[in-house]
């Protein structure tokens, strides 16, 4: 479904600021895979991310969604393949738009949009069931601006909107990291029904260690730009989190105390 | 205070001439939160096209269209220096402004201003706005529907019903959606920079027949017409805000709220003029009421702590739900 070749990215090149973001990554997420992607701060997690999402063009190499060769196609265009749940729960939604409104923009990704009605009433009462199902107390506050919206309320309602026209691929970029503990248990439980309903091919960005066992069929592991570690299958059920910081230890060198710390 | 009064219909038609432009603003400032500079120059270039193409003899009606397309094409060249080469929104403004001084001397022939004959009878009866239909109506020269508040009313009662279906359209949500958080907009597939070009293009349109509208109503364009024409269109835009923000939530209301706070602006300019006020002095008072009225929630923001109860009720009962 995803297939990334030999991307290259590097920020501020040729400045005292350079920095080689990804540095040759590889992967391949078969239709129905549920990916997460762990690694210290500045391995190239989320840029490997906003590459594929498009927020800029890589340096070099090929990324192709579903078949369709997608380097050059600017974000919106490829948001027709893509929901996206992004780490700031700012960012995934308008604030001074309803809540309904937000939905029919997003039963609209990647449409031609025309003079025919932002939002119809049989979708307001599709949405209601919708939000019903969500339990989160939305459905009665269907005209309220999403502004006035919790944090974690905002990403949940991004990920109904990332899923409400199926993507051929679902991008989570730390979506938890900035809500409490609790709530970012919940909001990671409906991510996995979300994605179980639809199955939905997924990549999941955390810090967490025992998020990214507990969740998915498959983990790597990012270091300095490249993928380190690919673990699926039977071999991902059974990884604990002592041996996952093994492993690390053993691709990164043993310097890398830091980023152990960070990621446990 | 009776010269106040007498001269009130003429503010009021004033005000409503600006309200349409205060409503293109209102476009740029509140939906895309572009601070659009263009307005200054796309003002006049309205007005001095129309005066143009009217005194030569082309309907009134097509002199008005040209307005409103010479407008949105001074729209679209601001809109295109900040989508494809990346200048600052401000900056892009302010270029295409200057730029447009030139361009709207060019139009009157090198001339800083052009009038319209109002001389003659029939040259009036071609007119749909003028200054002196307000006499007129007021002697009883002329059936009421002729006054400007009237036929500047219904032009702003068009528009409003005009943007507020367009806004209710897909493409009309996509155009708040930018203005509300680009990037979630890019993430729903919005192309962010064909909806800015598409809506300081409106935005411009309106602000030219704003102007077409205003060298009609006084029967001449000047150069200088447009000068400062952002800060009423702020001005008419928080005032509307401040007045009416409580009550009117439809958008609609907000756009009507915002012509009812350029004829209240005029009101003001009105009263202080009568006071004694040397004209020469309205732009320093309108940068400063407009100043302030931008800075005060910023301070309230700021200064002032609002003491909360303790939230018992929907917000803790929300908040655990949430967690």
């Amino acid at each position: 479904m995803l297939e990334i070749k030999e991307i290259f990215k590097t920020f501020n090149a040729g400045t005292v600021n350079e920095k080689q973001a990804l540095r040759g990554v590889n992967l391949t997420l078969n239709e129905g895979d549920f990916c997460t992607v762990i690694g210290g701060n500045g391995a190239g997690k989320s840029t490997m991310l906003n590459a594929v999402a498009g927020v800029w063009t890589v340096d070099a190499g090929t990324i192709s969604i579903g078949g369709t060769d997608v380097t050059r196609l600017p974000e919106y265009r490829r948001a027709a393949f893509i929901g996206r749940v992004f780490q700031d729960p700012m960012m995934g939604t308008a604030p001074t738009m309803q809540i309904v409104e937000n939905l029919a923009l997003a039963a609209r990704r990647g449409q031609s949009r025309g003079l025919g009605w932002g939002i119809t009433k049989a979708e307001k009462e599709q949405y209601q069931q919708m939000l019903q199902n969500l339990d989160l107390g939305l459905e009665s506050r269907l005209t309220s601006k999403v502004g006035l919206l919790s944090g974690g309320q905002r990403q949940a309602l991004t990920l109904l909107m990332a899923s409400l026209k199926k993507p051929k691929l679902l991008l989570l970029d730390e979506h938890t990291a900035a809500l409490d503990p609790k709530t970012a248990a919940k909001v990671l439980e409906l991510s996995d029904r979300i994605v179980a309903e639809n199955h939905l091919t997924t990549m999941m960005v955390t810090h967490n260690m025992k998020d990214a066992i507990a969740h998915g069929n498959r983990l790597i592991m990012l270091y300095d730009g490249r993928i380190v570690i690919d673990v699926s299958g039977e071999e991902k059920k059974k990884l604990t989190v002592p041996q996952l910081l093994e492993l690390f230890g053993k691709v990164s060198g043993s310097d890398e105390a830091d980023d152990k710390l960070l990621l446990s | 205070m009776l010269d106040f009064i007498n001269a009130l219909p003429g503010a009021i038609s004033q005000g409503l001439v600006w309200g349409v432009m205060a409503i293109g603003v209102y476009i740029t400032y509140k939906l895309l939160d572009i601070a659009d500079l263009t307005v200054d120059g796309s003002f006049c270039t309205g007005g001095a096209i129309f005066v143009v193409l009217f005194s030569s003899g082309v309907n009134i009606w097509l002199a008005m269209l040209a307005a409103v397309a010479l407008g949105m094409l001074a729209g679209m060249v601001t809109g295109l220096l900040h989508t494809f080469c990346g200048i600052p929104a401000i900056l892009a403004g302010i270029l295409t402004q200057l730029g447009l001084w030139s361009v709207n001397l060019a139009i009157m022939s090198m001339k800083a201003n052009v009038s319209i004959n109002v001389t003659s009878k029939e040259s009036l009866d071609r007119l749909l706005v003028s200054l002196r239909f307000v006499q007129d109506v007021a002697k009883g020269n002329r059936p009421f529907w002729q006054h400007p508040i009237f036929v500047v009313g219904l032009f702003t009662a068009v528009i409003i019903l005009l943007l507020y279906w367009f806004f209710g359209t897909e493409l009309g949500c996509s155009l708040r959606a930018t203005g509300s958080n680009a990037n979630m907009a890019r993430a729903q597939g919005i192309n962010t920079d064909f909806t800015k070009v598409l809506g300081l293009m409106i935005s411009n349109g309106l602000v030219a027949l704003s102007g077409a509208l205003l060298a009609q109503y006084q029967s001449y364009a000047d150069i200088n017409m447009g000068r400062g024409a952002i800060v009423i269109g702020l001005a008419a835009v928080i005032i509307g805000e401040v007045i009416f923000g409580k009550f009117f939530r439809n958008f609609g209301l907000c756009l009507l709220a915002v012509s009812v706070g350029a004829i209240l602006y005029y009101i003001v300019i009105q009263a202080v003029l009568s006071m004694g006020l040397n004209s020469n002095y309205l732009k320093l008072l309108s940068a400063t009421v407009v100043g302030l009225f931008l800075a005060v929630p910023y301070w309230r923001g700021k200064y002032v702590h609002v003491k909360v109860k303790p939230a018992h009720t929907e917000a803790t009962a929300g908040g655990a739900r949430n967690a």
